[in-house]
């Protein structure tokens, strides 16, 4: 099939964007989306021009790099990562518009290309259990229900891809941040720091200039891995805990 | 300077019966000399005694740099951040998270005996041992198999949401044909789950500072200075600065190679150029050949294709593989009536049937394939039908075991498995191969340790399931501390900054290179040149190798290496995020790698795990190895450009299990 892409360029995080169409004819629909984008670069390569940036590596849907929005929708029009959707989503003569994640917050480091160093530091701020290498006890010492280790798994299969800001009208990395307290805070293991670990997160989340939850739930429409909205109530109420006992 | 003075000798390629002296030479023997000379089982204890120790206050004056942040190198750096070493490591992705590690499926190893059916450290370390077909280090899986259970309660601790059951413990399952069941795992997401309680280890060290952690820097040098690994050369993929770093030692954790291949389940970026620096630089590199080739993946649908996906092998646990009798029957699989049909596995292995190990069952599907009685675009696939477990079991009980790969694999190609049969085919997956290590993890340059896939040392010349996130995190959190520890005892070593010759030396080779790539301005783009290495090493140097296909494979090596320093196309500049120049520096390493791979396979003239030559079989065509030839592991050395790699042999010895040939008639 024949497609038009129009793709955001941006040289540097300084340089003014903008977008540029590009004619692609012979597009097979079994071709992976970023396929089609390598595809493109290929040709721009020949031809003497820059080739679009982007992020990718797994291209299995599991290490979180890439994230693009493909008509207005972060990962596009399915529910999955952008390297696991496939040219059968579109047709012949569709015009396709392609756009790097949108968040002052993640700042655009070229073309489609984004500085998600945020998610780091949010983890850096608390999103783990402290457990010094060689002081774990014997792992079957702790039983954890199965529910609880299964929900707990749930939330723990965040990507970290990004995508909740992307949709989130008010930049918001809630689902994110709240993923990773469900997870922790589900298990017997993640008590003890359960009220500093909530504080620290929600604090790095606001100085990164994520913005507020809103409950509108664009985040879990379009996560790719069906991360639930109710795990940012479990944020809350562990946030509301935490200062309840002055612990800010 | 990789490939700038390319080798042009024309390679010999008629049947011989001597050593290949002209493409490699034979140096002096080599010796793990670090494993103490006591019973197999008091190996590590001993080891540990007497490795010296660091005053806790002493720690924070050393430095450390460790390059890669999965598995091995993210537990690494959590471990030895927290013991107070002062750490910088390095990652090319933009997270620390996303190390290919992320993508491991099935799950990991442990000898913890939670199903009392018989397992112990023991049992482990023998099932490995034979899994390698005896082609490994008894020292080191040895000590494999004994931290295996540490790892299992580190990772729980960490608050890894592995499988339960319902009383709350945690769940076991068989994988990869063995006898027990000591596989944990967390759905078919383990690796992801290790990876990120290791993450998240770093990260509160990096909150507590003791790591630094660059991302989006990829290393291109090690510097060897008076004898020692003292730091690195990192390229700053965003702003194209070329960095030097220094530390008192440097351990690489930058995984496995199996992108020289172009198509393989690896990520995109993963590469093999720090291991080849360092190995341009004097490590031995281990065993190249020994590269595992997984037979349940999604078959290429075209020329496009950026990669392969790998689906769990517990498909054939209820799938049967087939593929029509006749070559060229491009009837669709509903029409193919079960006379007309090839079960050919079940056909010539009887006993196991679909379930023969990995490269049994990947070499079966490539004969049937060039026979031409493949199925799908090219002919490259086999069917893995599931018609008649939905018959026996009903397709709600298949739904609900294989459900997320039928929909993966509906996701991908577009087809439902559930109406007609998957296509798979083989892919590279993983290698055992890797730089040399002795039983501290060190490479044969003083200081440059290398963990995880990147080292060669315990899968031998095969992997068995599970085993893979088992190694990568018994490195991190419970050898290398100890190993490495011993090493730096005798630091700091004395400062040395950007003025030593060597540190020099070894940026000026990086940005010499740097300007080389982009200064040819040819008429090709690299991926070009990737994809034509990989259908070399895959025709040549995969699933079945003769010597007449190694040979050519040099020759055509050799010129596609002449041609890319000729003729390749980098656009853009270095001081700018330029995605391009950083495949080509990849895809030049690979090429050179891609011709030691073959001399390394050519040189081992015989059939042992992954690594099967046709002139080396049974009359059954099973592999057949040679022990009294190659029991040995083949550690080679640099030969400079232009010049032969050496080979140096390390004998194996195996005084715990008996060598035996390994049979699934």
């Amino acid at each position: 099939m024949k497609i038009t892409v129009r793709v955001w360029r941006q040289a540097n995080p300084s340089a003014e964007g903008k977008m540029v169409a590009y004619d692609l004819d012979h597009v097979s629909e079994h071709m992976s989306f970023l396929e089609m984008l390598d595809v493109l670069n290929e040709r721009l390569t020949l031809e003497g021009e820059e080739p679009i940036a982007f992020d990718s590596d797994c291209r299995e849907g599991i290490c979180g790099m890439c994230g693009l929005v493909i008509n207005g929708l972060a990962h596009g029009p399915e529910r999955t990562t952008t390297c696991q959707l496939h040219m059968r989503s579109f047709k012949d003569g569709d015009v396709i518009d392609i756009e790097p994640w949108r968040s002052s917050s993640f700042p655009v480091v070229k073309d489609l290309v984004v500085d998600r160093g945020a998610f780091d530091r949010i983890i850096a701020a608390g999103g783990y259990i402290s457990a010094p290498t060689g002081s774990a006890p014997e792992a079957n010492n702790l039983p954890v229900p199965k529910a609880d280790a299964d929900h707990a798994f749930e939330a723990a299969t965040c990507i970290g891809c990004g995508a909740c800001v992307a949709a989130c009208p008010n930049g918001s990395a809630m689902l994110f941040t709240a993923a990773k307290i469900t997870h922790l805070g589900l298990l017997p293991q993640g008590q003890p720091e359960r009220t500093s670990r909530v504080i620290g997160m929600v604090e790095q989340h606001d100085a990164e200039g994520f913005g507020n939850c809103t409950n509108i739930g664009e985040c879990t429409a379009a996560c790719p891995k069906g991360i639930p909205l109710d795990t940012i109530s479990r944020l809350n109420r562990d946030l509301l805990g935490a200062l309840a006992k002055g612990k800010a | 300077m990789g490939g700038l003075n390319p080798m042009t000798v024309t390679v010999n390629t008629e049947a011989r019966t001597d050593d290949f002296t002209d493409l490699y030479d034979l140096g002096a023997p080599i010796a793990d000399t670090k494993a103490p000379d006591v019973d197999v089982t008091k190996r590590w204890d001993t080891r540990r005694f007497e490795a010296k120790l660091v005053n806790p206050a002493n720690r924070r004056k050393l430095k450390v740099i460790i390059v890669g942040t999965g598995l091995a190198g993210a537990s690494a750096a959590a471990t030895l951040g927290e013991a107070g070493y002062q750490v910088t490591s390095f990652c090319y992705q933009d997270s620390p998270r996303r190390a290919h590690s992320i993508a491991a499926q099935g799950g990991i190893n442990a000898a913890k005996n939670y199903r009392n059916d018989g397992d112990s450290i023991y049992r482990l370390f023998y099932d490995t041992v034979k899994g390698g077909d005896f082609r490994s280090r008894e020292s080191n899986v040895y000590r494999l198999a004994q931290v295996s259970v540490e790892i299992i309660d580190q990772c729980v601790a960490q608050g890894v949401p592995f499988a339960r059951e319902y009383g709350g413990l945690l769940d076991n399952r068989s994988f990869g044909g063995v006898q027990v069941s000591r596989t944990f795992y967390a759905r078919g997401q383990t690796g992801q789950q290790l990876l990120l309680g290791a993450y998240q280890a770093l990260e509160r060290q990096v909150a507590a500072g003791t790591v630094v952690n660059h991302t989006r820097h990829e290393m291109l040098e090690v510097i060897v200075a008076d004898g020692r690994a003292r730091g690195v050369i990192v390229r700053d993929m965003v702003t194209g600065e070329i960095e030097t770093h220094f530390a008192d030692a440097v351990v690489l954790a930058t995984g496995g190679y199996g992108n020289v291949f172009f198509l393989s389940t690896n990520a995109m970026g993963c590469n093999v150029t720090a291991n080849w620096r360092a190995h341009r630089k004097g490590a031995y590199f281990g065993n190249p050949c020994y590269t595992q080739i997984h037979p349940t993946c999604i078959p290429v649908s075209g020329d496009y294709q950026s990669k392969l996906t790998l689906m769990s092998e517990s498909l054939r646990n209820d799938g049967r593989i087939w593929v029509p009798k006749k070559a060229g029957d491009d009837r669709p699989a509903s029409q193919i009536p079960e006379e007309d049909r090839d079960y050919y596995l079940e056909r010539q292995y009887p006993s196991f049937g679909n379930l023969v190990p990995r490269d049994i069952a990947s070499r079966a599907a490539k004969y049937v394939c060039d026979e031409g009685r493949g199925v799908g675009p090219g002919g490259l696939g086999v069917y893995l039908d599931f018609a008649d477990a939905i018959t026996r079991l009903g397709r709600d009980t298949v739904e609900a075991k294989y459900g997320n790969l039928f929909d993966m694999y509906a996701q991908i190609t577009g087809e439902n498995p559930y109406e007609t049969p998957m296509r798979i085919y083989p892919a590279v997956h993983y290698t055992m191969g890797g730089l040399w290590v002795d039983y501290d993890l060190q490479s044969s340059i003083t200081g440059l340790f290398v963990t995880g896939e990147a080292n060669f040392s315990d899968h031998g010349a095969n992997r068995l399931g599970a085993s893979a996130l088992m190694q990568g995190l018994a490195d991190g959190y419970f050898v290398l501390p100890y190993t490495l520890a011993n090493y730096l005892a005798d630091g700091p070593f004395d400062a040395i900054d950007e003025t030593h010759p060597a540190a020099v030396e070894a940026k000026k080779q990086v940005t010499d290179r740097i300007e080389k790539l982009l200064s040819v301005n040819g008429t090709r783009t690299v991926d070009s040149f990737h994809r034509e290495l990989g259908n070399i090493m895959w025709e040549y140097c995969g699933m079945a190798r003769s010597e007449g296909g190694l040979l050519k494979a040099i020759e055509l090596i050799r010129e596609l290496r002449t041609e890319f320093w000729r003729n390749v196309k980098v656009t853009g500049v270095n001081e700018d995020l330029n995605q391009t120049l950083e495949r080509a520096g990849r895809v030049a390493d690979f090429i050179d790698l891609g011709e030691l791979m073959c001399i390394d396979a050519l040189h081992r003239r015989e059939s042992c795990g992954g690594h099967f030559r046709v002139e080396s079989q049974t009359e059954d065509g099973e592999a057949l190895r040679h022990d009294d030839e190659f029991a040995y592991v083949a550690a080679w050395e640099f030969g400079g450009d232009g010049g032969k790699p050496i080979l140096h042999k390390e004998a194996l010895i195996y005084q715990n299990v008996e060598m035996k040939q390994r049979s699934y008639k």
